[in-house]
């Protein structure tokens, strides 16, 4: 079943490497958060009610609920269009992500059989990727920030592989991913769509050498 | 005695937010520097000894945090130039101080930090407030600067956390969960290489944000720029120190296994990549902040050529950072001087320096001798001693085409500051031209003479204490 959850949600980003409209990639992002939810809940066994709280409010309060709301808040507010103008086509940002997951995958191949499940790192690794090749090749700030909370979404399953051993480290990441989405999120999105009426890339480099 | 120094400086820090007055302002201040005084002199008096489990003042904590307080003094008498002279509203002057306190007590706690995840709480940290400062003008290009400071190091913090995940995983056959870089360095042998040699990846590419390094130097750069002029110094001095902190802590462990020569290798590319690109840009810049913001980069270069060429190299870099950061802190003081005469960061349009402001002039003079490393400023006996350390460990090949770089950079910066210095700009309005008290630039030749002091004469405790540092490297 936790395998199943994770096929899932590497589908989710084949999904998104085709997505065109922004509405979709906030619903997809939602949609992680609660699948992460669901993984989180069935990994963690022996966690205490304390760790229980802190990750559903991070999964389900924040991840699906705060955030979406939020990125349609912005979306709405600032009359940002409703296509995501990738730099690309979308057929080969599919084949980029299924290059990037069949790495990952080959890349698993070199680790030793251990306490440790592949299957995370696989697909911890490839929303690392894909969540970096989002960034480089989407045009939209607000596409940029989608691309930082997908790398977020996979940091957490990789957290989540190593805290049934240490739910320290869980919770820094919880902390980690609350701290830098609230500053990014709240304060310069905001900021920035007031300052900049069209929130494009290509208005943010003004600040160059010659 | 930590938690003590992190409260009370935090108090300080939210006084400091809440108030809006000047009576309560500058007091405050001043007991802030008194807290950071006091705290160092205790953890000089508490060699080697821990702190609240999580803290351990030994040799690096102690030297970095000594560079930290020496600068943290003539920053703040800068900052209040600054802050009286740019008539800003009270409340950014607020948040400008609260955040300035808050990012020189987390830089401190970091470098005493003996576990990972600790150091990388208050590398967290030193983002939020350096990010208030680079937004301290409230307009659009400060903005933009902040944005790509902000995403860039929130970036590079991910990947310092997956960094720790991955160094978790490879702890696990030996048998223990506990990620202090003394208990890491113990396990060395059992740790598993292949998580090692992911951690290590990550953990670097991360701390490159803070350290000015390739590839995430560009955050950096621009933040220097946008910042005040103060803030940009700390953000060249002690911000880009925690950065080597980290990394060099992480790399103690990694040379204590099999992948030593690996290691050396990633940040020996690294380095010189960002030589490379130091050199490429420094040629064509015309905006006199960001060629010191390269000239970091350039530096930060130096510092870890030495530490993958090994042997005398470790001393050197060491060294090497400690000065530099006097140096470029410096450097950065007197820029906001040149700004107010000429009142603007172009390099064609300021000139003739010697004629507007003599002392600030020869601040300059003085400065560029010392970063460009011409023999009477201590930059060059560590910047020799990596060049030795690169010849001992035959990179020959390396070491030429550093030195032809370091030539192309040498020169654009000659040419640019002496142009600056000496040759006058036509058609520049000279009945405008503020005095600048001569008493001003005290401090800038204080950082400078010390640099020379202990580049070429060190105390035998200083060199003692780097030796000690590196005590665990191969």
């Amino acid at each position: 079943m936790l395998h199943v959850l994770l096929i899932i949600f590497l589908i989710s980003l084949f999904y998104l490497s085709i997505a065109n409209r922004m509405s979709t990639y906030v619903n997809v992002l939602a949609f992680q958060g609660i699948l992460l939810f669901f993984v989180a809940f069935m990994e963690l066994k022996n966690i205490n009610t304390l760790n229980l709280i802190l990750i559903l409010l991070e999964t389900i309060i924040f991840k699906s609920l705060a955030v979406p709301l939020f990125l349609n808040y912005v979306l709405k507010r600032n009359h940002i269009t409703r296509e995501a103008e990738p730099f690309v086509p979308n057929f080969l940002s599919l084949i980029i992500t299924t290059v990037i997951v069949i790495v990952t995958i080959l890349l698993s191949d070199l680790m030793k059989e251990g306490s440790f499940d592949k299957m995370f790192f696989v697909v911890a690794l490839s929303t690392l990727f894909t969540g970096l090749y989002f960034i480089a090749s989407r045009r939209k700030i607000i596409t940029h920030v989608m691309g930082y909370l997908i790398i977020e979404n996979g940091v957490f399953i990789l957290s989540l592989a190593v805290g049934s051993e240490m739910p320290m480290l869980v919770n820094l990441g919880i902390m980690l991913d609350i701290f830098a989405s609230v500053l990014i999120l709240g304060i310069f999105l905001n900021k920035i769509g007031d300052v900049f009426k069209d929130i494009d890339v290509d208005q943010l480099s003004n600040l160059k050498d010659y | 005695m930590i938690l003590i120094y992190l409260l009370s400086v935090l108090l300080i820090g939210t006084l400091l937010f809440f108030n809006r007055g000047k009576v309560l302002n500058y007091p405050l201040v001043c007991l802030f520097l008194f807290v950071q005084c006091a705290f160092t002199v205790y953890a000089c008096l508490h060699y080697n000894e821990s702190s609240s489990h999580y803290f351990t003042f030994d040799s690096l904590g102690i030297i970095m945090l000594c560079t930290a307080t020496v600068i943290s003094i003539p920053a703040s008498y800068y900052s209040y130039i600054y802050v009286e002279d740019s008539q800003v509203k009270p409340d950014s002057k607020a948040i400008y101080w609260g955040a300035f306190t808050l990012l020189i007590a987390a830089v401190s706690a970091s470098f005493l930090a003996n576990h990972i995840a600790v150091m990388w709480i208050f590398t967290e940290i030193t983002t939020l407030s350096a990010s208030a400062l680079i937004y301290h003008h409230r307009n659009k290009l400060a903005l933009e600067g902040t944005w790509k400071y902000v995403f860039i190091c929130a970036v590079s913090i991910t990947f310092v956390y997956i960094g720790i995940l991955f160094l978790s995983l490879s702890m696990e056959g030996a048998g223990s969960t506990d990620l202090s870089y003394k208990n890491l360095l113990a396990n060395s042998s059992l740790i598993d290489p292949l998580w090692l040699r992911f951690a290590f990846l990550f953990v670097f590419t991360g701390f490159t944000a803070k350290l000015g390094l390739f590839p995430m130097f560009t955050a950096g750069v621009d933040a220097k720029d946008k910042a005040p002029g103060p803030a940009a110094a700390l953000f060249s001095s002690i911000v880009m120190c925690m950065g080597f902190v980290g990394i060099f802590r992480t790399y103690i462990l990694v040379a204590n296994t099999s992948l030593h020569h690996w290691a050396s290798l990633v940040v020996g590319i690294a380095a010189f990549l960002s030589l490379f690109i130091a050199a490429v840009y420094m040629i064509k810049v015309k905006n006199i902040k960001r060629m010191m913001a390269y000239s970091s980069v350039e530096h930060m270069g130096l510092v870890m050529l030495g530490i993958a060429a090994g042997g005398i190299g470790y001393y050197a870099a060491i060294l090497h950072i400690v000065l530099h950061s006097f140096v470029k802190s410096s450097l950065f003081f007197q820029y906001n001087q040149l700004y107010k005469t000429f009142g603007t960061k172009d390099i064609y349009q300021m000139g003739n320096y010697f004629k507007y402001n003599t002392t600030g002039a020869i601040v300059i003079l003085l400065a560029v001798i010392s970063v460009t490393a011409m023999p009477p400023s201590g930059l060059f006996v560590s910047e020799l001693l990596i060049f030795r350390s690169l010849f001992e460990a035959n990179h020959l090949i390396v070491l030429i085409v550093v030195l032809l770089l370091l030539t192309l950079i040498i020169w654009s910066q000659a040419k640019n500051f002496f142009k600056i210095l000496y040759s006058p700009v036509v058609g520049f309005d000279e009945t405008n031209v503020p005095r600048i008290p001569s008493h001003r630039s005290a401090f800038q030749f204080v950082l400078l003479a010390g640099a020379a002091y202990l580049g070429l004469n060190p105390p035998a405790i200083f060199v003692e204490m780097i030796n000690d540092c590196i005590r665990y490297l191969p």
